[in-house]
């Protein structure tokens, strides 16, 4: 998404929307429908890092999970490397899927406590064998290797191993199919501190060795910062601010955006006290009877009239920066088109 | 630093666990005073909800207990009070809040109901009056529109506002000293904000000590005075805030700084690795060894470091560290 | 730089698979392990007893009602002179056999109308629930009754009857089981490594649903015990083979006469049962994750 430069895009997602039913208030409730996904778009180039961010109910996780089509999208599409997925039979995925592979977030969930650590790896070869007769899987021994895990330690079972073995389990079973795409769903935010940087280096080592292309969603700031090369920032199922990593931190132009840079606290005694606190108070609003307008409005020390009314677009305000933001980016006031609640 | 609300000396707590009994706490001291805040950092497992267990009398019956030291309340000593005694203390004179905003409230009963139980328990107060302060407990706290949503249960809120709730109930007696056992690591990052300023601007108000238990280095900076590094249950660091992160002395300390991915005032392109702490902490088999328990992980220990085990070096007024190689080093 | 997760291992433990932690669990339960011996001793009764008393029960070998003990008849003889002893050890297989396979019935329908409906969602669950909802409200030994007096007294009838009513446990606990294993990130892990539905439920999501299905198959053989004792008591059984309750049954006119004619077979059916029982509380002890590592 930095600019028309940069062609080879490996995962384009277009107008990707995932709506929810729900009953609300018992048996009897009326059904309301939950936009946890509205309308987002992104590209994401081969070799690179795009992050999701963005708070609990944002809607980066169902992202993931749609992009991966683990859960049905209601409207979009999903390009990879020119296939469309949305478009494909449930055969025609599982050929996909071993081009694109998932990390978990929790590495105590995430593995199957019946299987031994290298049947956990070889899971996805078996599972695709039969469709990929071309390529023969990496062998265990050189993906334990690649990981950071001794081969002796291939027969022994998940709960055998630390918060961070696990997390290394579970890489490698996404790299066994050998993909072009690893998503990456808060691959860290379970594990301890110390953990935490051994993990993070390893996915970085491991994207320069192999050409990987990570989508990678946290909500840890530091983290994001770290790993990626652009940031989608997600507000209520909507992307408020897409660009680079160095703009996005040292020029951020979303006041949510702003507001969850200046939160962070600082451990760099220069940092302190710089952003201190353009702190949105209160509460994300009810996310399945968001208002009209921006959703953002409630909370935003920048809101106008229009913003109450109207529907913000991703607008360009710099080559590759994009926001949605009547405040920041005048060109979006020209679209209005205000989808009904 | 006159007057120390609470001094812990010397204290040791031991588990039995399956393979035998391991010092969780061992030889830990440390004040809080008035109105100050003091940090407990380290990995889980570590020992720092332990010593919070301890000050709070809540170690698991039969499982752990003290076996040395002493944790004083001005001059009373809870490490060997009674029970009874330690019951009216609880939530009187020493609050707590805890990581699990969803489930630390109980979810049958109104957070009015749950806020002014704890009134009438410690404080004797009617019906009616507990009630009135319940609101006004939840006005002080920064929930909206109190009065009405003080007959709301915990799960018409949101996590910061059970949170919220969770610091009114805790604060409701006024006690002296107030532990937060990661009190915000459930909770959004601008919730997380919005808490901390609360807990700073009632601490002005009401005097509390607060004793806060994190691993977010961010967090300690943001919010403590004082802090102590723990590892394996032990102290590996401890004084001034901005002495320790601007010129931490154990290694420990360093890493746990510098392996976490802090946003800078700068961003560079070239982003170096992460600093690695090699290794997980060790398992309680090997706690109360006598030796740096860091010296595995540690690319500074050499043979006194496994065969010894350090003494606090003291580097300035009050900055010290449990480390062979502090005195050395820069 | 790859070899730093070997600082990660502080102790290398042995491949341990969780079935052999809940055996040794298993064996450290006393009562569990009283159960196993006394079921060890039913069953080789039941498998050897014929062999080595080869009386045939169904044979008048002495007057009626001779108490046990009397004329070399160790539990003495019913009503028609038949000898005890023979009925017992003969009828423990049928009852043995008829309990378990019964057992094994429910247990395949009801682990796969609860592994179904657990997993897809939608009218599949709809329907498969009615059904399980119908099956559960039916007056079960009444039910029962109705399909061996209509399809005949053969024993695979009598299986197939216990089977038919007793499933719907198993198909509830079996559904709890799947709905709550397959929200776990493993199993979406497994669908995003290309594992086809079939794939999910059989060889990740059923395996690790199998611990308290395993313990309820157990305390299902002990109650198919009882219901065919049930059925037979009521004469509801085939007339070809020797089953306690048909001995409890036949002899139930003279249990003033006779007392031990229906006691003993009584006895048998409560110390098999008890005994299953014991094994069921020791398996749920052993397999219940939450119980584990205290």
């Amino acid at each position: 998404m930095t600019g028309p430069e940069c062609r080879d895009v490996l995962l384009g997602v277009r107008n990707l929307s995932v709506h929810f039913r729900l009953r609300r208030g018992g048996l009897f409730g009326s059904r309301v429908t939950l936009r946890a996904v509205d309308d987002i778009s992104f590209d994401v180039r081969r070799g690179s890092t795009l992050a999701i961010v963005g708070e609990s109910g944002s809607g980066k996780t169902t992202t993931a999970l749609a992009v991966a089509r683990l859960i049905e999208p209601s409207a979009g599409q999903v390009m990879l490397a020119g296939h469309d997925l949305s478009t494909l039979d449930d055969a025609g995925l599982r050929r996909c899927r071993a081009e694109m592979q998932f990390i978990f977030q929790d590495p105590y969930s995430s593995l199957n406590p019946r299987l031994r650590a290298e049947d956990i790896v070889r899971e996805p070869l078996r599972n695709l064998a039969a469709n990929r007769q071309d390529r023969t899987g990496e062998g265990v021994e050189s993906l334990f290797q690649a990981v950071g895990l001794r081969p002796e330690q291939r027969r022994l079972f998940p709960h055998q191993f630390s918060g961070g073995q696990r997390q290394r389990i579970g890489i490698a079973r996404a790299l066994a199919s050998n993909p072009s795409l690893i998503i990456c769903d808060e691959p860290v935010s379970a594990l301890d501190v110390a953990v935490q940087a051994q993990i993070l280096n390893l996915l970085r080592r491991l994207q320069a060795e192999r050409d990987l292309t990570f989508l990678f969603i946290s909500h840890d700031l530091g983290v994001v910062q770290y790993m990626c090369d652009d940031v989608a920032v997600m507000y209520m199922g909507k992307i408020v601010e897409l660009a680079a990593r160095r703009d996005l931190f040292e020029s951020p132009r979303h006041p949510y955006t702003q507001s969850l840079l200046s939160a962070v606290p600082a451990v760099d005694p220069s940092r302190r006290g710089l952003a201190r606190r353009a702190l949105v108070q209160g509460d994300p609003s009810d996310p399945v009877n968001p208002p009209r307008g921006c959703r953002f409005a409630s909370r935003c020390p920048m809101v106008r009239d229009i913003c109450r009314t109207a529907e913000p677009r991703l607008t360009e305000v710099s080559p590759g920066h994009k926001v949605s933001c009547f405040a920041v980016a005048p060109g979006s006031e020209a679209v209005t088109a205000c989808s009904p609640a | 630093m006159t007057d120390p609300v609470l001094r812990i000396e010397n204290l040791t707590v031991e588990i039995r666990t399956r393979t035998g009994v391991a010092p969780v706490i061992d030889d830990l001291s440390f004040r809080v005073d008035t109105g100050r805040t003091l940090a407990l950092v380290g990995e889980s497992g570590c020992g720092k909800s332990m010593t919070a267990l301890a000050i709070m009398g809540l170690l698991p019956r039969g499982i752990g207990r003290i076996v040395r030291g002493s944790i004083l309340l001005g001059a009373e000593d809870l490490a060997t009070t009674s029970p009874a005694r330690m019951r009216s203390i609880r939530g009187n004179e020493i609050g707590m809040i805890f990581q699990e905003p969803m489930t630390s409230l109980n979810p049958v009963y109104s957070v009015g109901e749950q806020i002014s139980e704890v009134l009438r328990a410690h404080q004797g107060m009617g019906r009616k009056a507990a009630w009135s302060m319940a609101i006004e407990l939840l006005d002080a706290v920064h929930i909206p529109n109190p009065s009405l949503r003080v007959s709301d249960y915990p799960f018409q809120m949101s996590g910061g506002q059970r949170q919220r709730v969770m610091i009114a109930i805790a604060l409701a007696c006024r006690p002296r000293v107030l532990i937060a056992d990661e009190p915000t690591t459930a909770l959004d990052v601008t919730v997380q904000a919005q808490i901390f300023d609360l807990l700073k601007d009632l601490q002005r108000d009401t005097g509390t000590a607060i004793i806060l238990i994190t691993h977010d280095m961010g967090a300690v900076t943001e919010m403590a005075d004082e802090m102590i590094v723990m590892y394996a249950g032990r102290m590996a660091e401890a004084g001034p805030v901005e002495a320790v992160i601007s010129r931490p002395r154990h290694p420990y300390t360093r890493g746990l700084i510098s392996c976490v991915p802090h946003l800078g005032a700068i961003v560079d392109d070239d982003r170096p690795l992460l600093t690695e702490i090699p290794g997980i902490v060790p398992g309680l088999g090997q706690f109360g060894q006598d030796r740096c328990l860091f010296a595995s992980r540690c690319e500074l220990s050499d043979s006194h470091c496994r065969s010894a085990r350090p003494a606090a070096y003291a580097i300035t007024d009050g900055h010290s560290a449990a480390c062979w190689q502090a005195g050395g080093a820069a | 730089m790859t070899d730093m997760a070997n600082h990660d291992a502080t102790t290398t433990p042995r491949p341990r698979h969780p079935a052999v932690e809940a055996f040794e669990m298993f064996t450290r339960n006393l009562s569990a392990i009283v159960g196993l011996v006394l079921l060890m001793l039913i069953i080789l009764g039941a498998f050897l007893g014929p062999m080595l008393y080869p009386t045939d029960p169904f044979e008048m070998v002495w007057a009626p009602f001779t108490p046990p003990g009397q004329e070399g008849f160790l539990l003495g003889t019913d009503y028609l002179g038949r000898d005890l002893l023979a009925a017992l050890l003969n009828g423990a297989r049928v009852t043995l056999l008829v309990g378990a396979s019964a057992a094994l019935l429910s247990v395949c329908i009801g682990v796969t109308v609860g592994a179904l409906s657990g997993y897809y969602s939608g009218f599949v669950e709809e329907a498969l629930m009615r059904v399980t909802e119908f099956f559960q409200v039916l007056p079960t030994l009444l039910f029962c009754m109705v399909i061996v007096a209509l399809f005949g007294t053969s024993l695979h009838m009598i299986v197939l009857a216990i089977g038919v009513v007793s499933w719907t446990g198993v198909a509830r606990i079996a559904r709890s089981e799947v709905m709550r294993i397959k929200q776990l990130e493993y199993v979406l892990a497994a669908r995003a490594s290309g594992a086809t539905h079939s794939q999910i439920i059989l060889f990740t999501i059923l395996p690790n649903a199998m611990p308290p299905i395993i313990v309820q198959a157990t305390l299902m053989v002990g109650s198919a015990i009882l219901f065919e004792a049930s059925l037979s008591f009521l004469g509801l059984t085939d007339p070809n083979v020797v089953s306690w309750g048909q001995v409890i049954g036949a002899n139930r006119q003279y249990i003033l006469d006779s007392s031990f004619a229906v006691t003993i077979p009584g006895l048998a059916i409560f110390v098999t049962v008890l005994a299953i029982s014991l094994i069921g509380d020791g398996l749920n002890d052993a397999l219940n994750p939450k119980l584990r590592r205290r």
